[in-house]
């Protein structure tokens, strides 16, 4: 296989005094039981760039990445840092030689202060903590930094972009001069992600620091990155300097020889009749805050609207409410002109479905089997329904079977635990349950968060098909790209409003991001 | 002396006398759950620890040999929870079942020689000195477990919010995640946390047998153990608010006997299901329809 290899060391040549690079990983390889991860993947890191690691969901970027750190023991291969081999054996190891990771999702203890997880983060701890002199010398070294965060405040009281901030400053606390970002903005608004990336970025440009980031965002490694390393299915794809290559170059060296996917096509209907209304909708979240607030929100037959934000302003509480896994404060919510508790005999009446966040968890019961848990819907009713009260469990399979076949779920059958399933084969299995009967009504929330491209292809393409069909589709999604792939209409949600609407023709990125911020 | 005032007596003397075991076991059990583990055999650990303290302070004289072996049995119980629960696959609620059950049965098949003969008990000694009220004195005997007691409350709490192996405790049990990643060993650290929660339940259980009620037998504890195991829910997981709600229950268990001892005789039986009734009321009164427990570690919300 030839590489696309445009990194020349064309410096070395240049500058008599070779500079090692901060870190580089020589052929690593390793395995979990009979499944290969990664193998013989290779990473140099320069001393002062931003290194994007780029491939699809299940590529090996964590493994690698983890492999590093210390988490796990590679199989095969070594690591040398500044030149020098090194073993690692533990992510304390890696922290002793400079290394520090920002994992995706926060390793902050939510119910402690800033303060407290910083001090918590260090190594060496005394018996006995003066916190006022923590406090101090936290507040010290904040002034030095390029952001700042309230040393006393609780984690919990911070937003997604000060969370991130503080993992950052964390790594800098510790004194890490390598820092490994794993999807580090996935839960940031643009704007965000470019100040956190900006900042990162002018450090290493200072010297301060070296950065690896795991991404899938092109726009963010063609603006922040300077060299990017590919990985697919556990191999090195292509490697090169950000400068010599475009977006496309990096989507194929992400997806190989695989062709094109559409995201289905959009079919220019009438303007339909309003399916769902909500009028001042209220709902509180597990703390007892207000969640959502004085929320209105109309979706016509046969559009998508895609409802933009950043999670945890009141998106999940929205969906929560229409899927009846949470009580209402207030407001009311109307379906084709009916009132809607959302009982399970509303949604049968009025073709109410639901595609929740973690399927497995909110869609499913993972002990049960597929054609279980395909039948959720319809399993107390005719043909389903025998002798008055019992299941015809020969007739639920047999429809099982047709859907797993229609759906294309790769399951050994229709008997097996659906926790068995990958979890792009449990979104078909909701969506087969979900979509094989008429709806009124859609409501999807990130339906392909962590699905591999042909999933992600295939359940949007579905999603479409059934606003082509006339279904009304509330679409909840925290990509940004997604929303714009399929909606007709945006609305952006903000601290549990929502602030902003427009048609997908007039829509603006930037003024979008503004409003999701919160600012506009 | 008033009827009234005797009552209150009554209940002020309970307040002290019957929460010391309660006090240990949800010290203990707080301590342990911090760290993002139930021990629900605390119950079983209780009456392990009030056989074994009788038992060696009847053999050597010294009734705190009795509270110190008490509490090692505890720790020994601890570790086999913790051990156990650091196997794959096993919950930590259906281990802290079975070890309840093993303890209690052990502790009966082990105890057996030990109903009947005397063993040495607990020094206690007068707050109501000034007092020339016979009642007053009685109720205010207070036992040198009680001030331990008080001592250890103060102890966790400090333990909890201003040491370092307070703040890995609360890291493990709050985001088992962010402890790995930080390189702690999430099972070592609630293995000692279960040990020592073990140790304190223990100590509680050498109470029952060398103080109150100060002997030996197979219906000592009915249950003590697995309320004090639920008053760390009721104190949300604070060793000051495990203190207050042990007081509260041993002052409310006084309530008939104090109530008896006036004359009022009518509703013995109600009166003593009053602990029950008032945490059931308090319960209700604190919790909310759509809101989480506030102060459970978050590790404990997971069911697993």
């Amino acid at each position: 296989m030839s590489l696309p290899d445009a990194h020349i060391d064309k410096d070395a040549v240049v500058t008599p005094v070779v500079v090692p690079p901060a870190l580089e990983a020589i052929g690593l390889s390793k395995s979990f039981g009979s499944v290969s991860a990664l193998s013989e993947v290779s990473l140099v890191l320069e001393r002062g760039t931003v290194h994007a690691l780029l491939g699809e969901n299940g590529a090996g970027k964590s493994t690698l990445v983890k492999c590093i750190m210390g988490y796990y023991q590679a199989d095969t291969g070594r690591v040398s840092v500044g030149g020098v081999p090194s073993r690692i054996a533990s992510p304390r190891d890696a922290a002793a030689l400079g290394i520090g990771m920002v994992y995706q999702h926060f390793t902050l203890v939510d119910a402690m202060t800033v303060a407290e997880n910083l001090v918590l983060s260090r190594q060496k701890h005394p018996f006995v903590f003066d916190w006022a002199a923590e406090t101090a010398a936290i507040a010290a070294f904040m002034e030095k930094m390029p952001f700042r965060l309230d040393p006393s405040r609780p984690v919990n009281m911070l937003a997604a972009g000060e969370k991130q901030k503080l993992e950052i400053l964390k790594q800098l606390y510790l004194g890490s001069t390598i820092v490994i970002l794993d999807e580090p903005t996935s839960v940031l608004t643009p704007s965000e992600a470019d100040e956190v990336l900006g900042l990162l970025r002018g450090m290493v440009k200072e010297g301060r620091l070296t950065v690896l980031m795991i991404s899938h965002k092109f726009r963010e490694v063609m603006k922040f990155a300077d060299e990017v390393t590919v990985l697919r299915r556990g191999k090195l794809a292509g490697r090169g300097r950000v400068a010599d290559l475009d977006p496309d170059a990096m989507a194929r060296m992400m997806v190989g020889d695989e062709p094109p996917r559409a995201t289905g096509t959009r079919q220019a209907r009438e303007r339909g009749d309003v399916v769902l209304r909500i009028d001042s909708l209220i709902a509180h979240d597990d703390l007892g805050m207000p969640a959502v607030s004085d929320l209105r929100l109309e979706v016509r037959a046969g559009e998508i609207v895609g409802i933009a934000g950043v999670s945890g302003n009141g998106q999940e509480e929205l969906v929560e409410v229409l899927a009846g896994q949470r009580q209402a404060r207030g407001g009311q919510i109307h379906i084709a002109g009916s009132g809607y508790l959302a009982t399970r005999a509303e949604m049968r009446v009025l073709m109410v479905r639901c595609l929740p966040d973690e399927p497995l968890r909110n869609a499913c019961v993972p002990t049960m089997s597929v054609a279980e848990n395909i039948g959720f819907r319809r399993f107390d009713r005719a043909p389903f329904r025998w002798a008055g009260a019992l299941v015809n469990s020969g007739a639920l399979r047999k429809h099982a079977r047709a859907l797993i076949k229609d759906y294309g779920i790769r399951t050994p059958g229709p008997d097996v635990p659906i926790s068995g399933l990958s979890g792009g084969n449990v979104q078909r299995a909701v969506l087969a349950r979900e979509l094989s009967e008429d709806v009124s009504l859609l409501v999807a929330s990130n339906p392909c968060f962590g699905l591999d491209f042909a999933a992600v292809a295939e359940i949007r393409t579905r999603i479409m098909e059934a606003r082509n069909r006339g279904a009304a589709v509330l679409l909840i999604s925290a990509d940004l790209d997604e929303i714009f792939a399929l909606a007709d209409r945006i609305v952006v949600m903000s601290d549990g409003r929502a602030v902003h609407e427009t048609p997908i023709a007039s829509a603006d990125l930037g003024v979008i991001g503004r409003h999701m911020a919160g600012h506009a | 002396m008033s009827a009234m005032a005797g009552v209150v007596m009554g209940v002020v003397g309970g307040a002290i006398r019957i929460s010391t075991p309660f006090l240990f076991v949800s010290l203990g059990e707080c301590l342990t759950e911090k760290s993002g583990r139930v021990n629900l055999g605390l119950e079983g650990t209780l009456v392990m620890g009030a056989m074994s303290a009788y038992g060696i302070s009847y053999l050597t004289g010294s009734p705190w040999l009795g509270v110190l072996t008490a509490g090692v049995a505890g720790v020994a119980f601890g570790a086999l929870h913790a051990w156990l629960c650091s196997r794959p696959r096993v919950n930590d609620i259906a281990v802290g079942i079975a070890l309840m059950l093993f303890g209690i049965g052990l502790a009966f098949f082990l105890g057996k020689p030990l109903i009947g003969p005397t063993a040495p008990h607990l020094p206690s000694f007068s707050a109501g000195w000034w007092s020339a009220s016979a009642q007053v004195r009685s109720a205010l005997q207070i036992n040198a477990l009680f001030v331990l007691g008080l001592v250890t409350t103060f102890a966790v709490r400090f333990v909890l919010l201003r040491t370092r192996w307070g703040l890995v405790i609360r890291t493990v049990g709050e985001s088992a995640d962010a402890a790995r990643a930080m390189g702690y060993d999430v099972a070592r650290v609630r293995m000692l946390a279960t040990m020592a929660g073990g140790f304190l339940a223990g100590v509680g259980g050498s109470f029952l047998s060398l103080y109150y009620p100060g002997s030996w037998n197979e219906g000592l504890s009915s249950g003590q153990g697995l309320m004090a195991v639920a008053l760390v829910i009721f104190a949300r997981w604070s060793p000051l608010r495990c203190l207050a709600a042990s007081l509260l229950f041993g002052g409310a268990s006084a309530l008939g006997p104090a109530l008896q001892s006036v004359g009022v005789t009518s509703g013995y039986y109600l009166f003593n299901a009053a602990p029950y009734a008032l945490t059931l009321a308090i319960i209700i009164a604190t919790s909310s329809r759509d809101r989480a427990l506030v102060g459970q570690p978050a590790e404990l919300r997971m069911a697993k």
